[in-house]
């Protein structure tokens, strides 16, 4: 792996008394797409949330030299992290436009880049958001964290849920915006990862059980069946196919 | 005929002051889960504020609403600078404490200026009457019906138009996922307290005109038929709010008319419970 931009250690959650996360150490690479996999229930989704401030956290979090463990939520996202967290997020309420125009923040926000790679959305900008097609709105969701000039972005399951032509359309667009800006993706779909991630954490009831090369593991078939509980010894396909879960 | 315009024209103008308190109460509620039981003091500062400022004060009516409303806003800012947001990530306390302030500012008013009602002075010009359809109807009737228009108007143009609006309407349906964009959406908590103050106090001087008088459990006794349209509009929907609002008055006036006195007011909460049974996310389709 190459820089460090975000490193977590020791990172520990505990959420009305029960201990969600007991140490998770993680690595974020400072160019490209760092994966953070493991089995449903292992913390990923709990980990970003932790980053994020989203949940109450103890442990360290430095980001490009800054201690971001202390920060409220909007403060570490002004540090310069977009994050499109697993449900979307999507305000159903509010239209196209209204939802992007909410995420921009200071400078000029970057809709030239957004709707070159989601021109759908400069069609729809007019519509409610919470009556878009899932797919629709996972590009609402990840079109936010590329208007602003992040550093890092985290996307949690960006293809959890959509149609396989989709999942390929969401892919290209991670990959790109991942050659300009690093990207943390929370994913089960191991064919997406193995396309387009470089280096990955597994996590396993709540603590880091393996950190390295995503592919090399992926290769790995009894490392990934031991960490991750599926055999995943297939050709680097380029569709992308979904995991068991 | 006469009666039943004389009745529906008293019915709006009382719901139009239920939208006043209502308005306030439901942002509150809707962007960050406040029971705010201390929203009828807030319409009690506004009505003392007012009041003193025609009589003692010697400001003027025109002048004295006004103040009655800056009064308010700055006491709402205060309440929530000052008590709500340190009890954030402690709700039950947090109701406590607007409970605990709902009851001891009354009393402390009424410790100052007695529990006896208060007349309300009224400027000539809103003293008289009109006739409407043959029913003579008191000129201030109008006047509230005027100001909740205003307010609806202006709420829904500050919700719709403004970064701020935005943030509120976002808000209401995923606070966390608004701070999650980068947004400080405690600055829009401060900002929607203070516009529910305003709303609020601004009913509490417009009060003392309806009424004719003030006294200091006038807010507490519109409080609870605020909270009433609140569930039945929606928490959170302004425009909700006001449907309710004129529903609740116009009830209320001809059930009281026409059935028992006090029947009226108990007709509100059966309908509210028809319409939860019905509707059990209010009128809006929101969760009450």
């Amino acid at each position: 792996m190459t820089e460090t931009l975000l490193a977590v250690r020791e990172l520990k959650v505990v959420i009305d008394g029960l201990h969600i996360l007991h140490g998770v150490d993680l690595d974020v690479a400072a160019t490209g797409v760092t994966a953070l996999l493991g089995r449903n229930g292992a913390g990923k989704t709990t980990t970003v949330k932790a980053v994020m401030g989203l949940v109450p956290r103890t442990g360290s979090l430095v980001f490009d030299g800054t201690d971001i463990g202390r920060l409220p939520t909007h403060l570490v996202v002004r540090q310069g992290i977009g994050y499109a967290p697993e449900d979307r997020g999507i305000f159903g309420g509010l239209t196209v436009a209204e939802n992007l125009r909410l995420a921009e923040r200071d400078g000029t926000p970057a809709y030239d880049l957004v709707f070159e790679l989601f021109p759908e959305l400069k069609q729809r900008h007019k519509q409610a958001a919470g009556t878009l097609s899932g797919g629709q709105q996972q590009m609402v969701a990840i079109a936010r964290t590329l208007l602003n000039g992040n550093r890092l972005i985290i996307a949690d399951e960006p293809t959890k849920g959509l149609a396989p032509k989709i999942v390929t359309e969401v892919a290209d667009v991670l990959a790109r915006a991942a050659e300009t800006v690093p990207v943390l993706l929370v994913e089960q779909n191991l064919a997406l990862v193995r396309r387009v991630a470089g280096h990955c954490a597994v996590l396993a009831d709540g603590r880091t059980a393996h950190q390295g090369n995503a592919r090399e593991l992926l290769a790995d078939e009894d490392a990934a069946r031991r960490l991750l509980g599926v055999g995943s010894h297939r050709p680097t396909a380029p569709d992308p196919e979904v995991s068991p879960r | 005929m006469n009666t039943v315009v004389l009745l529906a024209c008293t019915g709006l103008g009382l719901g139009a002051l239920y939208f006043l308190v209502a308005s306030g109460l439901s942002l509150i509620f809707g962007l960050m889960d406040v029971l705010n039981f201390a929203h009828g003091a807030l319409l009690s500062i506004g009505a003392y504020a007012a009041w003193w400022a025609a009589t003692d004060g010697g400001l003027g009516f025109w002048l004295a609403v006004p103040f009655g409303t800056a009064v308010g806003t700055a006491a709402s800012v205060l309440l929530e600078l000052a008590l709500i947001r340190p009890l954030y990530a402690r709700p039950r306390d947090q109701i406590l404490a607007t409970v605990g302030v709902g009851l001891a500012l009354p009393a402390l008013i009424m410790g100052i200026w007695g529990a006896d009602a208060r007349p309300f002075p009224q400027p000539a010009a809103l003293a008289g009457t009109v006739d409407v359809l043959g029913a003579t109807v008191p000129v201030n009737r109008f006047v509230l019906m005027a100001a909740a228009l205003v307010v609806l108007v202006l709420l829904r143009l500050f919700l719709a138009k403004t970064r701020y609006g935005l943030i509120v309407r976002a808000g209401v349906e995923d606070r966390a996922m608004v701070t999650a964009l980068g947004i400080d959406v405690r600055k829009a908590f401060t900002l929607v307290f203070a516009i529910g103050g305003a709303a609020a106090s601004l009913g509490g001087a417009l009060a003392g005109l309806y009424f004719g008088s003030i006294n200091p459990g006038q807010g507490t006794g519109l409080l609870i038929f605020a909270f009433v349209v609140v569930v039945m509009g929606g928490m959170g929907s302004v425009t909700g709010a006001a449907v309710a609002s004129v529903g609740v008055g116009l009830v209320q006036q001809f059930a009281n008319y026409y059935t028992a006195a006090g029947l009226g007011d108990l007709s509100v909460v059966v309908l509210l419970a028809v319409l939860l049974l019905v509707k059990p996310r209010g009128l809006t389709g929101r969760l009450a």
